[in-house]
């Protein structure tokens, strides 16, 4: 519907760019082929973060990942945020972009973080209309990301993964699997994560996503795992990543690290242990 | 979301309905989730972005009165790089703070380095631009990334002292800072009142003639235009024809 | 001065600023103070907090009594009793006692 023939981003690991990190990069990248970055930190004019993305982009291919649209709000889209996301877009011109189902702004207000929404017919409606709004003004597919949720809604009528699927099917938008996030969401709901992958609408995944995370409990003593971003990825995640590629095949995978971000060395040795699980996949 | 959002900045608001766990049981830590990844990562960006505040007040301090500002002055923006803009009119508002009187004026000065970091890039002028015969009537565009924060504290040696190892303690009186940036990194420096006029006017597009005027008679001119050459601070000369 | 005397002192001043400028350039010195040591980190990211703190849901009167926090470090980096007007001695014991607790 976009694009022809759709660019995609290497079938190997990436990880998330961190600014300390820049050095290290290009001195040797290791297992690390891609790199995603926030859109909402490369909105300035310029200096050094603008800077040090040109020249990123000049080696890596780049997914930009954004943080701020608030797809699954109830507000209208924020069209000053989508004209400064378009700007990016044409000028980096990345291999990919990708957005999350939850919402972060309401009432004039950014709240900074992804915020969960109840899947009814209704959001399934609005939800469609801003990725097609969207895809529209950024001229391009995009993917959207299954979310780490906390809590749920006792008017939700729709199972996630077919709401996603209602969603590739009414804008012919890509997904963005986040495998860590299967296995929080599904933990916090009591779920099965291997049924979920199962159910979830694999043709349109462009993407995968791995991160560390939290464990605590609620006060009925029951898992809630918290999606920090800020320890290596767990066993119970990476066999889940395993099973995942028995799906998709070979796929690009992100290694993310947002909080405590390590040396490059630790970061670039969950990237190649990413290569390794993708390599028995193949095998 | 009408219920869900007023309760994320709320402490005190109840969990609100029609949320729960997936058994239909109450739902209370796991709304407190969201509730902490608000206030925490917009803290943090706060932390960030005042990183000479919060040495000044302490961490401990900086977190709880960040908790008080993100709750009163929420992001408009998603676009978090210049968050807290509203933080030194808040600081002169702040009683726990009304003993440091200089506070918000460094906190100026540090969305003013901020600001320069994300500013344009611009390309200097070939100093040589300068011996134009037009000068004096000429407009001097100077590089988006300049900055001019004036305080009756001395805002840079207290930026200083709390950002260079070694700095000495900051004393003394009125500081003018000039924030400029030669390349990537900006750079504060205090400057004479006279230079502060100059460089005022001419970022006002007064010809250069005019800004000399503004800044009297006791003005260096070497100095401050050697300052804004070393700086790459002058953009273009434009001479009108 | 007059006009043209003006003229010539700017000129004047403009040729030694060419020339300290020159001599800055050739030193490399100077201008390339850093700032940020590392890149400022940017500050949008998607992981959630900790959730380990409870600064969600913690009360934030700071009116009356319920504020018992009062700045800590201040003297650190500011001899502040010479930079305010009247200014105090500046050990933490003295901040203390100007804080509502």
């Amino acid at each position: 519907m976009f694009d022809a023939q759709p660019k995609s981003l290497p079938p190997s690991p990436g990880v998330g760019f961190k600014p300390q990190h820049y050095g290290d990069i290009l001195v040797d990248p290791g297992a690390v082929t891609w790199l995603e970055v926030h859109a909402e930190n490369y909105m300035g004019d310029g200096g050094r973060p603008i800077a040090q993305l040109r020249a990123l982009a000049d080696r890596f291919p780049i997914s930009v990942h954004g943080v701020g649209l608030s797809i699954g709000g109830e507000d209208p889209l924020d069209r000053a945020h989508l004209a400064r996301l378009r700007h990016l877009i044409d000028w980096l011109a990345p291999t990919s972009f990708s957005e999350h189902l939850a919402w972060s702004s309401h009432g004039g207000a950014f709240f900074n973080d992804l915020l969960p929404l109840p899947y009814t017919d209704a959001t399934l409606a609005s939800v469609a209309d801003h990725i097609n709004e969207v895809q529209d003004a950024l001229g391009r597919r995009m993917l959207l990301e299954n979310p780490s949720t906390y809590l749920d809604f006792d008017e939700t009528s729709w199972l996630e993964t077919e709401f996603f699927a209602q969603l590739v099917r009414r804008t012919d938008c890509g997904l963005l699997l986040d495998v860590n996030n299967v296995f929080v969401a599904c933990t916090n709901r009591g779920e099965d994560p291997y049924s979920y992958i199962d159910a979830f609408p694999i043709e349109a995944v462009g993407e995968i996503h791995l991160g560390g995370h939290d464990a605590q409990q609620d006060e009925h003593g029951a898992p809630l795992l918290i999606d920090s971003h800020g320890t290596e990825v767990i066993d119970p995640v990476w066999a889940l990543y395993a099973h995942t590629l028995r799906r998709t095949g070979p796929m690009a995978t992100l290694i993310e690290w947002d909080n405590d971000v390590p040396d490059w060395p630790t970061l670039e040795a969950e990237a190649t242990r990413a290569a390794r699980v993708l390599a028995e996949g193949v095998a | 979301m009408n219920r869900f959002a007023p309760a994320l900045l709320d402490p005190a608001a109840a969990v609100p309905a029609g949320l729960s766990d997936a058994r239909g049981r109450s739902a209370k830590r796991r709304f407190d989730v969201y509730r902490n990844n608000v206030i925490v990562s917009l803290t943090e960006a706060l932390e960030t972005g005042f990183p000479v505040i919060e040495k000044l007040v302490g961490a401990e301090f900086f977190r709880a009165m960040a908790g008080v500002f993100v709750r009163s002055h929420p992001p408009v923006s998603p676009v978090l790089t210049m968050y807290g803009a509203d933080l030194p009119a808040f600081l002169e508002q702040f009683e726990p703070v009304a003993h440091l009187p200089f506070l918000a004026d460094v906190a100026r000065l540090e969305l003013a380095l901020r600001e320069a970091y994300h500013a344009a890039d611009a390309r200097p002028i070939a100093p040589d631009a300068l011996t134009h015969p037009g000068l004096m009537e000429a407009r001097i565009r100077l590089a988006p990334a300049t900055r001019l924060v004036a305080s009756p504290y001395p805002i840079c040696a207290i930026w200083r002292a709390n950002s260079e190892a070694g700095a000495p303690p900051a004393r003394g009186g009125a500081e003018t800072v000039l924030v400029t940036r030669p390349d990537w990194d900006p750079w504060p420096r205090p400057v004479s009142p006279d230079v502060a006029r100059f460089i005022a006017a001419l970022a006002a597009g007064q010809p250069f003639g005019a800004a000399l005027a503004a800044a009297g008679d006791a003005l260096d001119l070497s100095a401050v235009l050697t300052l804004l050459l070393d700086t790459k601070s002058i953009t273009a000369i434009e001479v009108p024809t | 001065m007059t006009k043209p005397i003006k003229t010539l002192a700017v000129a004047s001043a403009v040729a030694t600023a060419l020339a300290a400028h020159a001599a800055q350039a050739e030193s490399h010195e100077g201008a390339n103070e850093k700032c940020y040591g590392i890149a400022l980190a940017g500050q949008n990211d998607c992981a959630a907090g900790p959730g380990t703190t409870c600064a969600g849901t913690a009360s934030v009167d700071y009116q009356g009594n319920s504020w018992m926090l009062v700045p800590a470090g201040t003297c650190e980096g500011v001899a502040w009793e010479k930079i305010i007007p009247g200014g105090r001695d500046g050990s933490l014991e003295a901040l203390d006692r100007d804080v509502p607790a």
